[in-house]
């Protein structure tokens, strides 16, 4: 329990910039709605009738009218980017911050085996994304009733738990990387969630390349399949636990037997 | 059973040696030195013997558990002190004590303060603040405050200044005589000379001597001081010549008689002739002329 609490402290100026920033952001958006509705005819046509980008945001399936339609394409693409990010760059750093800030030597001459600090880290790590998703979740539905919506709660709960599992899958394919670096890891972080967002776009856009949502997380949480299925794809979901299991695996594997270097 | 126990231990960084074939051992109890210049294998040793990097081959026994298998037993009952501290930005002095207490699950309160005030530390400062000096003392801190049975210490005086040096040995012998083995690693050799009772040399990763600081210093050589005139030109064993308006001062091992034979055909005022100190003996043992010979590494107390 010390390397969590310890690590939640370190993190949490990190954690409320992140929070605090998706969060406002989600908040505007709703507020946003009541005008959009209002002015929908002709904004409806414009957004259902640009090509390629309608369909890579998936508005040629969802209906910008209804709040559920908004609230997927527009909250959706806020939460997706955002938590993703965030999920990335605390998993990717986790491991790798001792020894690029160079407190690895401070940590591990502690009676405290790697396996403990891997354990701990993880869970620190899951505890930071699933209290974002909370928060975040929490605002979002008060936001819907303050602009007096009926809250979606199917859609909604669907959407936000996909969210929730891509994050923790990024963050364990990211976590396993983690155990690897010694140094820099930020932009390997960024990078790996850049590729899974626009991964899933080019899959949106191209019938050829539908597989790929099979590779990234984005592919199960793709709010006009949620909003129109009405469900989650229990096989992406599957394949995305397996891709998070292995990177969790493999930071067990590294870490246990890394050699700190001074 | 002794305190450090390391047999035929070698580190390799991928081709790069870390340390090679590195055997001795300490007893429980011991003030020991590793002496040996930057990059000569002393932090590699530490870290290997902490856990940090995995030997290539080897193994050693810290009081009496495997460096490998026991690693979280040994870290237990082991301080260190790095060469170079460094600690959580961000965080207070205070709470990385408290920090390195929790995680040895120990409350260390009353020991860490007495070891803050006696090093002058002040707790309420961030670490990121701290001058290299008091980094230094927050290490030393962490190192102490749970009262471990055996002190790892890497370069420990680097950084301090002359009192609080003093301090800092005065805070070591007191352990030592409580019993806690001490292994100190340094280049300055008046620090073992002062301090340690045993110790070793390492040169490019091996171990050259090791033994008591006594017999270390112990060679055949002699510091010749002379005032006065003396003709040694053709004495052969003279090394390190200083020549003074005052006289001549050099590192004499060749024959004594030829020496007398030559010192009284000069002009003597004075005339000292004494035992080289450690430094002496530690240049001697860095020369490359001197071929690589490992006295035995038997401890004292046996």
């Amino acid at each position: 329990m010390t390397i969590i609490k310890h690590e939640l402290r370190q993190g949490r100026i990190a954690f409320a910039v992140w929070t605090v920033s998706i969060a406002a952001l989600m908040v505007v958006c709703v507020f946003l709605f009541p005008e959009m509705k209002r002015e929908m005819g002709a904004i409806g046509n414009l957004f259902a009738s640009m090509g390629k980008f309608t369909d890579a945001f998936g508005m040629n399936r969802l209906n910008f009218g209804t709040l559920i339609g908004f609230y997927a394409i527009e909250c959706g693409n806020v939460l997706g980017l955002g938590g993703a990010f965030f999920a990335a760059l605390t998993a990717v750093s986790a491991l790798s911050k001792e020894e690029k800030d160079r407190t690895a030597e401070f940590l591990l001459t502690h009676p405290v085996s790697r396996a403990r600090v891997v354990t701990e880290k993880l869970m620190a790590a899951a505890a930071q994304i699933l209290a974002m998703n909370l928060m975040i979740f929490v605002l979002s539905l008060l936001s819907i009733t303050v602009i007096g919506e009926e809250i979606p709660w199917k859609e909604i709960l669907l959407m936000h738990l996909a969210y929730l599992l891509m994050q923790l899958e990024l963050a364990g394919i990211c976590f396993g990387i983690s155990a690897f670096l010694h140094r820099g890891s930020a932009g390997i972080g960024l990078g790996l969630a850049v590729m899974a967002y626009f991964l899933n776009l080019i899959a949106n856009m191209t019938k050829n390349a539908k597989f790929l949502k099979y590779i990234t997380p984005f592919g199960y949480c793709d709010a006009a399949d949620i909003v129109g299925g009405g469900k989650l794809n229990s096989v992406m979901i599957v394949i995305g636990a397996l891709a998070a299991g292995i990177g969790i695996a493999a930071a067990y594997i590294r870490y246990c037997g890394k050699d700190i270097q001074g | 059973m002794e305190a450090v126990r390391i047999s035929d231990l070698t580190k390799y960084y991928g081709k790069i040696r870390g340390i090679e074939r590195v055997s001795l051992t300490v007893a429980k109890g011991e003030f020991f030195g590793f002496i040996g210049p930057n990059g000569a294998g002393k932090s590699t040793t530490i870290r290997t013997l902490l856990g940090l990097i995995r030997p290539t081959s080897g193994e050693a026994q810290i009081l009496g558990l495997d460096i490998e298998k026991d690693k979280e037993k040994i870290l237990a009952r082991v301080g260190y002190l790095p060469s170079e501290a460094v600690f959580y930005s961000g965080m207070r002095v205070r709470d990385v004590l408290k920090f390195s207490a929790d995680l040895r699950k120990k409350d260390c309160r009353k020991t860490a303060d007495q070891l803050c005030e006696r090093l002058q530390l002040d707790t309420s400062r961030k670490v990121e603040e701290l001058s290299f000096g008091n980094r230094k003392k927050t290490a030393i801190v962490c190192a102490l405050q749970h009262e471990p049975e055996l002190l790892l210490l890497d370069e420990p005086t680097s950084g301090l200044d002359p009192l609080m040096q003093k301090e800092f040995f005065e805070i070591l012998r007191e352990r030592n005589r409580e019993g806690t083995t001490i292994f100190l690693s340094s280049h300055i050799l008046s620090e073992i000379q002062r301090n340690c009772t045993r110790a070793a040399i390492i040169r490019e990763g091996q171990i050259i001597a090791c033994g008591s600081v006594e017999e270390l210093s112990r060679t055949s050589a002699r510091r010749i001081s002379i005032h006065g005139q003396a003709e040694i030109v053709d004495l052969e064993g003279v090394r390190d010549l200083q020549v003074s308006a005052e006289g001549l001062n050099f590192l004499y091992s060749g024959d004594m008689n030829r020496l007398l034979a030559v010192l009284a055909r000069g002009n003597i005022r004075d005339l000292s002739i004494s035992e080289p100190d450690l430094e002496e003996v530690f240049m001697h043992y860095y020369d490359a002329r001197v071929e690589r010979s490992c006295v035995p590494c038997s401890h004292g107390k046996e």
